[in-house]
């Protein structure tokens, strides 16, 4: 990319990276960690754009659809479960799945 | 142009923070899809039209649509009696329609010929990324496709509703059972063998010992 310096763009996408990984370890809400996984997904979305856009070939851009693919397959089944949990437990909060039972 | 950039960029640093401090989801939810807004005009900057395009309709359009209708479904907003009666707080609305509206100043500067209508530099068209897509990648199309059809699968296994009315009325009903079998221990050994003639069949068979204790304690009075 001619004007937007390579390393702008990735530090954006580090920045984003970081703030969606505090969310998860900080937040105990469960909706909240899926967010932040997907602010997650997002960041490294747009570095694998940077990098297709620094050498100018088309694959960064195919990576960021096969991403986009997964996440979206991945918040269907995590809200899925989010109902299941909530149904099942009456609450959001993540320790309060901190049992396996058959 | 750089300055797009950076100002967008700095429009979503500030609405991610915002995502990961927010009390309730909703707002959360709004503050992230202004995040992925600017992330989308980012993008653009970069020379990625198609991709700046399917994040504003595939991840603010549907997958965070998909969150919200999630966070209704559940319901668990607290004081949810109370919405509607702060929402003319200026605190409330001033630092969302503060980054919307320099996303939209910006859009509308690119827009007026202020800036290139076209993405800078050398932007790789949504031409050659089809191409690339569909001949290079089609194994990674095919595979793409059996996932979302996993994911589906699995999405509609795991919210079954008869399967959740089942995993919710079996915790309670079963705590309850016990604590009545350890007060009528007796009683309620002698109704499980006296509640084939009141259940029909099978479904007796499997919930035996879940749901007798109202029959079976029916049955014992009617004989005593």
């Amino acid at each position: 990319m001619a004007s937007v310096p390579l390393e702008s763009a990735l530090a954006l996408a580090g920045v984003l990276f970081t703030l969606g990984l505090l969310g998860l370890l900080v937040r105990r809400n469960i909706l909240f960690v899926l967010m932040s996984i997907e602010i997650m997904l997002n960041a490294a979305g747009l570095a694998l754009v940077t990098a297709g856009a620094r050498w100018q070939q088309p694959d960064g851009q195919v990576m960021f659809l096969f991403m986009l693919t997964m996440a979206a397959a991945e918040v269907a089944v995590g809200l899925a479960l989010v109902l299941s949990v909530y149904h099942r437990l009456g609450s959001l909060d993540t320790d309060a799945a901190n049992r396996m039972r058959g | 142009m750089n300055l797009v950039f950076y100002i967008a960029a700095a429009v979503a640093v500030v609405s991610t923070t915002m995502v990961i401090l927010q009390a309730q989801a909703v707002h959360a939810l709004l503050y992230l899809i202004v995040s992925l807004l600017a992330v989308a005009l980012v993008l653009f900057v970069l020379g990625a039209p198609l991709v700046a395009a399917v994040e504003v309709i595939v991840y603010a359009g549907a997958i965070l649509v998909l969150f919200l209708f999630v966070v209704m479904m559940l319901n668990v907003a607290p004081g949810r009696h109370t919405v509607g009666r702060g929402w003319l707080a200026p605190r409330n609305w001033a630092l969302p329609t503060l980054l919307v509206a320099v996303l939209l100043g910006q859009l509308l500067f690119v827009l007026s010929g202020g800036g290139p209508t076209r993405s800078p530099g050398p932007a790789i068209a949504p031409r050659a990324v089809g191409v690339t897509l569909f001949a290079q990648y089609l194994l990674g199309v095919e595979l793409s496709a059996l996932l979302l059809l996993s994911a589906m699968v699995g999405a509609y296994h795991l919210g079954r509703r008869d399967r959740v009315s089942m995993l919710t009325s079996a915790e309670p009903r079963r705590t309850a059972e016990q604590n009545k079998a350890a007060e009528f221990a007796g009683r309620v050994t002698e109704s499980a063998e006296a509640v084939p003639p009141h259940g029909n069949g099978h479904a007796a068979g499997e919930a035996s010992d879940l749901p007798p204790l109202p029959g079976g304690v029916k049955h014992g009075q009617r004989t005593a």
